[in-house]
């Protein structure tokens, strides 16, 4: 009986495809596209400022609002903050991916890998909060600086306007280092496993043909390590883009994109808004991706 | 022609130390090994993969550097300078191409790091291409070609700068046989054409033969013979280089004794040896065994005997089939025969 259905299978591998490809496509087409759409459909509508109720009808007037200067201003931040999240991001990731890829013996490695990936076992939220005790007035780092005497370079620091607070722990500065801890390792698996592919007889017939290691860098190694450093970035841009814990917990009132979609849906209601403010990181990433495909990141796929 | 000296090493050793989990302790590549390649030269390290003629090539190239010893590029001593500051470039195994470069910036590339004009650039790169039959290829991507045309490329790219010496890692491993053949004139005809020292690394005995001027056999980390291809193939001086380049009867002991009257070793190619009836006479300066033929192989070109001697051992003995057929030659089998080669032909093993 069995060996008849494997039979019947074995002999329609469309069937089995169609099998295969169902759970998936409907998960993806209701769960992730369905609501996406739904989104969309809620972003056209408005809230009337009177009832507080939302309503149905087709109107642009929610998303002439995303043009406000404070909300412009919070598309702004949150872009500028993902930006250099990522950036900093590469900055730190590269050195660690190219020793993964490049020396370290196999048990290392594995080592390293489970280092990298370690802290994505415990959940987020107390991650979060730990970073809030070390960044404290109270904590380890005002504690080391003033051990050191530099608290003045500190204080000095954080009365700087924009990056500045009352402490580290609410303060731009201190949403972009937690953001920068949390989103790591999305950015160094993907350029480890790009630097692994690149052969080590490229790098040697570039230095075999005069070019000094800082320039085998440039035009043989960063080139083709780009698709992974283009790969993390989509992880730890987009997720900053949307995030509103890090923001919630160390931020002053400036609003982020996050904090403000929560804010607008849960305490104000205005789902319409929301849906709105939504739709304004997926055009951001829209416009990253295409970048990118410019750049030539997606070449090699 | 100047006799000056491209390359030299001076008891060069490289030892690698191993550390794993079950064994550790030091493999020694490259062992004691002292070496001259001529100005001008196409010089083939021979040897079976593990015997050091990589290892020993990458030192020339500087991605590796020697234990002890000395390196000497024309009397310059480059042991501890990295590969960038060396006047050498090589062909790689695996071609190397940059994948995200063109075929014209490949070849460029060199120059591109020299900051070469961009005119002259591109009048080199044309005389490259033109020179590995590439012409009009300079716009397409390295995986756009076949196997044999990125070869072309890594050539052309390798030898743009003009380098002192060229280095080729085993470049034809990844051809198939024809290609290979074609590429084996080509790179000769190239080497004359450009007169640049070309040093050669394979473990094909007959591309090394095809090819070079001069061998090295590498074998466990030592050389065990360097010379022409006709000296390593008719004057063997080691029983490993009579095996590894051609096919060898090595003959010692009682039967050595027998044939040659002392029991030293030797060892005589299989086309050396004629094939006779039991009552030829044997011309002067010539050696003779007796025994009886056990296998034939008709190879088309020529025949494979296998001949048991009446001592004991056994003979190989090649014929080409010059006036005989497959017919004729498989009725050999049984049949007893005499042998005859001359005294020239042997080649005494010293151990």
């Amino acid at each position: 009986m069995l060996n008849r259905i494997s039979t019947y299978f074995y002999l329609r591998p469309k069937v089995v495809l169609a099998l295969m490809l169902l759970p998936p496509m409907l998960w993806f087409l209701v769960v992730y596209i369905g609501s996406l759409i739904t989104m969309l459909i809620n972003s056209f509508f408005y809230l009337d400022g009177f009832t507080g109720k939302v309503i149905h009808e087709f109107t642009l007037r929610t998303y002439i609002k995303l043009f406000d200067p404070i909300n412009l201003q919070i598309f702004g931040r949150t872009t500028l903050m993902a930006a250099s999240v990522t950036l900093a991001c590469i900055i730190i990731a590269f050195p660690l991916s190219y020793f993964m890829a490049r020396f370290a013996s196999q048990r290392m490695k594995t080592f390293l890998y489970l280092a990298v990936t370690l802290p994505l076992w415990s959940s987020y939220v107390v991650r979060v909060y730990s970073w809030k005790l070390i960044l404290a007035q109270e904590g380890i780092i005002s504690w080391f600086a003033r051990l050191i005497h530099l608290d003045w370079l500190l204080q000095l620091y954080l009365n700087l306007p924009g990056v500045g607070g009352p402490s580290l722990s609410i303060s731009a500065t201190g949403i972009f280092i937690v953001f920068v801890y949390i989103w790591l390792p999305y950015m160094i698996i993907p350029i480890q496993t790009a630097l692994e592919r690149v052969p080590k007889s490229l790098l040697e017939a570039s230095g075999d043909l005069g070019a000094t290691p800082a320039q085998t860098f440039r035009t043989v190694l960063l080139p083709l390590a780009f698709p992974g450093v283009v790969a993390g970035s989509i992880f730890t841009f987009s997720l900053t883009l949307g995030d509103f814990i890090v923001p919630q917990l160390f931020g002053n009132s400036s609003f982020y994109i996050g904090k403000a979609v929560l804010t607008y849906q849960g305490t104000s209601g205005n789902i319409p808004l929301a849906a709105a403010f939504t739709m304004g990181p997926i055009i951001i990433m829209i416009v990253y991706l295409l970048i990118a495909r410019r750049l030539g990141a997606f070449d090699a796929l | 022609m100047s006799a000056s000296v491209a390359i030299e090493f001076k008891n060069v050793s490289r030892i690698f130390s191993v550390k794993q989990e079950d064994q550790s302790g030091d493999v020694k590549a490259v062992e004691n090994v002292s070496l001259q390649i001529r100005d001008g030269e196409f010089f083939s390290l021979l040897g079976p993969s593990g015997s050091g003629k990589t290892t020993s090539l990458r030192m020339i190239a500087g991605f590796d550097r020697p234990t002890s010893g000395q390196i000497l590029l024309y009397g310059q001593d480059v042991s501890s300078l990295p590969p960038y500051e060396r006047d050498v470039n090589t062909v790689f195994q695996d071609y190397a191409l940059f994948p995200h470069m063109t075929v014209g910036e490949n070849v460029a590339y060199g120059l591109m790091i020299k900051k070469v004009s961009k005119i002259e650039c591109e009048k080199r790169v044309d005389d490259m291409m033109d020179l590995v039959q590439l012409t009009g290829f300079a716009g397409r991507k390295p995986s756009q070609l076949s196997g044999g045309q990125r070869q072309r490329v890594a050539l052309a790219r390798a030898l743009i700068n003009h380098p002192k010496v060229l280095l080729l890692d085993e470049p034809l491993g990844a051809l198939d046989l024809k290609l290979r053949q074609q590429m084996q004139i080509e790179l000769k005809f190239i080497q004359q054409r450009v007169g640049i020292t070309f040093i050669f690394v394979t473990h094909d005995q007959e591309e090394a033969l095809t090819m070079s001027d001069r061998i090295a056999v590498f074998n466990h980390g030592r050389i065990e013979q360097i010379g022409t291809p006709a000296e390593i193939y008719e004057h063997p001086i080691t029983q490993f280089v009579a095996g590894f380049v051609g096919v060898s009867n090595l003959v010692s002991g009682e039967v050595a004794k027998r044939i040659t009257g002392s029991d030293v070793k030797f060892s005589v190619r299989p086309e050396k040896i004629h094939l006779g009836m039991l009552g030829d006479k044997p011309e002067a300066d010539t050696f003779i065994a007796e025994g009886k033929v056990r296998d034939v192989i008709y190879l088309g070109l020529y025949t494979r005997y296998l001949v048991e001697l009446d001592g004991g051992g056994d003979l190989v003995v090649v014929e080409q089939n010059l006036k005989t057929t497959s017919m004729d030659v498989m009725q050999a089998r049984g049949q007893l025969v005499r042998l005859f080669w001359k005294k020239e032909h042997i080649s005494y093993m010293g151990d």
